[in-house]
């Protein structure tokens, strides 16, 4: 699996899924936790650059002020060795500071970390795996992957999305900065995140927490919903898998290879956990975790050599000849 | 008081058959030769763990670059971390330690002289082990070779399901047998300083270095502790089925991590402590005047000492720690600051009203000072635990780490060596290279680690081998590049000018800076024996006493 072959050209023959979609900039808030960090952050900065202009200018005057000169050279300053009334300032002020900082703080933490549950909240599983992300809503019965869907929430009716965070491996950490905060997937440790969204679209992030080879391309893509959006994607997502005769070639090749060892679909013996539920693939606009967009010819490469899109994954090459993989495309792309 | 050095037959190494002059140091006791070893050899780690980094630096100047794979490039920030922490910056201050602070407190070696042999030798030896994976980690498991599990090594990562073969044994192994020699060093500090003072220099009298080499030195005692239990305990995972990591057989990941900072955090305070003591003695000097506030700097430094025990799990903001455990590390995070405040007024307080020396030492001095101003209150940014649930884990972060690291830490230890070079070579280090090697420097380190904290704030997360165009992290990355490739060059400036002023220095004397403290006292190098006859002292300046006799310090202690 962890290949070491060297593959040159593939990397960009991949088509990019999540660049052109959105910033990830931290003081750009869409949902009440990520903007209650960013009026703390504001109230931070200021103290913070208030102290740097203060100190530096001190340091700077001191250094143009107090500089040897050819006149003075020879002789040896006044040799002062403290001042308590000075040391008791310096010491005060800043305990004044951090009482300030403090307080701001502890009420930030109290805001995010403690904000009770609303009986209309959405509840979301969020399962970290390498290297990429399981998504189970417990009270819809839909599980998905990587590609998260959460309705928006209108401030006069409030409808936030709260996270539970597991991992099925090693730490991972869920950051989609223009939300929230980040907070970690541990294995054996759930933990918990909200956000309150007000903007619909497509918002991105990626794992933060170094989780193994792929770290890198373990992308985040939430897609925020308008409710009758949201209502519509849930309905889609509950049906099972469409079963189309026409690619029944394609669907025998998955059900008798090693596909349903790590993946689920609906209706079909596949059941595996190991890798994301394939059932409403094609509803997903990326594979692999947001590395490459989710087209046809992707997905040939993505099943023919992984390594050739996100090296060092734990999808294995499937060795599959040209017309059985042929034949998987088709029967993956009717899975909507 | 030195030209009464006596010359010991035998004593001077030089003229010696090479193979005699290697056996002398390989076998050496000497505190002034093992400090000069350990210095050495973290010379030569800087310049790996440097390599290391401009491989990062160039897979990461700009979107989907395929320099190395990512399995290297994890390899790569795992052991450059690593190598600067664990076989860089601390056998450098340890080796600083070893030689100045017997001379400083007026002793003729350190407490014990084959433990302190013994100490190199351990940490040399976990060195060479970590570097020895490159070839040995891999084995037959078809595994990688370098540790990879990052410098923290977070389980589970760590366990032998996600890390087959040998590579993360190397790294246990490693920081464990060179923890050992921490230890050891740092019982041997703690002694010199308590035992071997010279008659006249009470505790109230030492210098500063040698009293924040003696919190560092204690601090080192307690924090090497839990870590080398952790690794003890991670090798019973690993080969004996212990479960104290495992998660999937009900262990805990959160276990090591507050095992791993519980050391982690303190150990910033080892290395930077160190880094307050040189330029506790440098500033004084170039700025003529006594050190302001020495009890208050002594006293913040305690303060420090103790307080940073109880900070680690601001490592772990985002961890899902409760509020309460939050707040709690969030106000002894926020209540370091205000000793390290006092330090930083204190030293200005030195150089306001004193006739400042720009020499090669005293720049690197004032440029610790504003960066470790800026690394001190993006630091408070870090502690406001929410404004941490954003900035933790992304390039902030590694731009703030670094501030201290290198723009605190590296910058104290370059003044340190052009203060006391001349002491330890009897040759003055070239200021012209001195002004180039500081102000490329200067500029690299200011083009790498401003810029850096930018793509942190627009999310992007660290230790990832590549990133999508259309980001807006590009160009940043680029500067970030260029501006470690300027360092590297100021590094290189700054090596060459070791090995030239060894050869071709100026004639340094006793006291080239016209300075204050013991070791100004005897010749550069000193004897084996460091002072012909014990000195004795009456105040923290003895020096200033002895050429100003009219004046002396001891009338108003």
């Amino acid at each position: 699996m962890r290949s070491v072959a060297f593959l040159p050209c593939c990397m960009t023959t991949v088509a990019v899924a999540h660049a052109s979609m959105g910033s990830t900039n931290i003081f750009a808030p869409q949902s009440t936790p990520a903007r209650s960090i960013f009026h703390l952050s504001i109230l931070v900065l200021t103290i913070t650059g208030i102290i740097f202009v203060v100190v530096s200018t001190l340091l700077l005057y001191s250094i143009l002020k107090f500089r040897s000169t050819s006149a003075t050279a020879n002789s040896e300053p006044a040799q002062v060795y403290g001042s308590t009334q000075i040391e008791l300032a310096w010491t005060v002020i800043p305990i004044l500071i951090v009482v300030v900082l403090f307080v701001a703080t502890a009420r930030g933490i109290h805001e995010i970390q403690d904000a009770p549950e609303p009986e209309s909240a959405v509840e979301v599983t969020v399962i970290g795996h390498q290297f990429w992300w399981e998504y189970r809503y417990p009270q819809l019965g839909v599980v998905t992957a990587n590609e998260l869907h959460i309705p928006v929430s209108d401030p006069a009716h409030p409808k936030p999305t709260f996270l539970q965070l597991l991992s099925a491996d090693t730490d991972h950490s869920f950051w989609v900065p223009e939300l929230a905060g980040k907070t970690d997937l541990i294995p054996n440790h759930p933990n918990r995140m909200w956000m309150d969204p007000q903007r619909t679209g497509i918002i991105v992030g990626q794992c933060a927490q170094y989780c193994g080879t792929q770290h890198a391309k373990m992308l985040l893509r939430v897609s925020v919903d308008s409710p009758e959006d949201f209502a519509e994607w849930v309905r889609e997502q509950q049906q099972p898998a469409i079963a189309d005769e026409r690619v029944a070639a394609g669907k025998r090749v998955f059900e008798t290879t090693a596909c349903i060892n790590c993946h689920s679909i609906s209706g079909t013996v596949a059941n595996g956990r190991f890798g994301p539920d394939l059932t409403h693939l094609m509803s997903r606009t990326t594979i692999a975790a947001g590395a490459a967009l989710n087209t046809p010819e992707n997905l040939g490469l993505w099943i023919e050599n992984p390594d050739a899109i996100k090296r060092g994954s734990l999808m294995p090459a499937m060795q599959l000849s040209k017309s059985e993989r042929e034949a998987l495309v088709g029967y993956l792309e009717t899975l909507r | 008081m030195s030209s009464d050095a006596i010359i010991i037959p035998g004593g001077r190494v030089e003229g010696k058959p090479w193979v005699d002059a290697l056996q002398d140091w390989v076998t050496t006791v000497d505190h002034k030769r093992i400090g000069i070893l350990y210095i050495v050899y973290a010379l030569i780690f800087l310049l790996l763990g440097g390599f290391e980094v401009l491989i990062i630096r160039i897979q990461l100047m700009h979107s989907r670059i395929d320099f190395v794979s990512p399995q290297v490039f994890n390899r790569m920030f795992t052991m450059h971390g690593t190598t600067m922490i664990f076989f860089v910056a601390m056998p450098v201050l340890f080796g600083f330690a070893n030689y100045l602070v017997p001379l400083m407190v007026g002793a003729r070696d350190m407490a014990f002289p084959r433990l302190n042999a013994f100490s190199f030798w351990l940490s040399a030896f976990g060195g060479l082990l970590l570097y020895f994976s490159f070839l040995g980690g891999s084995g037959l498991y078809g595994a990688g070779n370098a540790p990879d599990v990052g410098w923290w090594a977070y389980a589970p990562l760590t366990a032998r399901a996600f890390s087959p073969g040998h590579s993360s044994d190397y790294w246990t192994l490693a920081l464990l047998v060179s923890g050992f020699g921490s230890i050891g060093t740092a019982i041997n500090i703690i002694s010199t300083t308590l035992c071997l003072r010279c008659p006249g220099m009470r505790l109230s009298r030492m210098p500063l270095l040698v009293w924040l080499n003696l919190v560092m030195a204690g601090m080192v005692l307690i924090v090497i502790t839990p870590l080398s239990a952790a690794q003890i305990m991670l090798l019973v995972d690993r080969y004996l089925g212990g479960h104290f990591f495992d998660a999937q057989a009900g262990g805990s990941a959160v276990l090591w991590m507050h095992f791993f900072w519980i050391f982690g955090h303190p150990e910033v305070y080892i290395l930077v402590i160190p880094a307050f003591a040189f330029v506790s003695e440098i500033i004084p000097v170039f700025s003529r005047k006594p050190i302001f506030g020495y009890p208050v700097m002594v006293a913040a430094t305690v303060c420090i000492g103790f307080v940073s025990l109880s900070v680690w799990a601001h490592h772990m903001f985002t961890v899902g720690m409760n509020s309460y455990a939050n707040s709690f590390f969030a106000i002894t995070t926020m209540a370091i600051g205000v000793p390290t405040g006092i330090k930083i007024f204190n030293w200005i307080g030195t150089m306001w009203g004193g006739r400042i020396q720009f020499k090669t030492p005293m720049l690197f001095s004032i440029g610790f000072l504003f960066q470790f101003l800026i690394s001190g209150l993006t630091g408070i940014m870090l502690a406001c635990v929410p404004f941490d649930w954003q900035l933790s884990l992304s390039y902030f972060v590694v731009a703030h780490f670094h501030y201290v690291i290198v723009g605190g830490i590296l910058f104290a230890l370059f003044a340190a060596f052009y203060y006391w070079y001349p002491k330890m070579t009897g040759r003055m280090l070239s200021e012209r290279l001195g002004k180039w090697h500081f102000w490329l420097f200067f500029i690299g380190f200011h083009l790498t680690f401003d810029v850096m904290h930018v793509p942190g704030l627009l999310g992007m997360p660290r230790r990832i081998y590549t990133y999508e165009p259309g980001r807006g992290w590009d160009t940043l990355n680029l500067i970030v590049t260029i501006g470690a490739f300027i360092q590297a060059v100021a590094t290189l400036v700054f090596v060459w000018n070791l090995i030239s002023s060894y050869f071709n220095g100026a004639e340094a004397g006793n006291d080239p800076w016209d300075a204050w403290t013991l070791e100004w006292s005897t010749s550069s190098p000193p004897p084996t024996y460091n002072f012909a006859t014990v000195p004795e002292v009456a105040s923290r300046r003895p020096l200033w006493d002895l050429k100003h006799p009219e004046d002396p310090d001891s009338q108003y202690e």
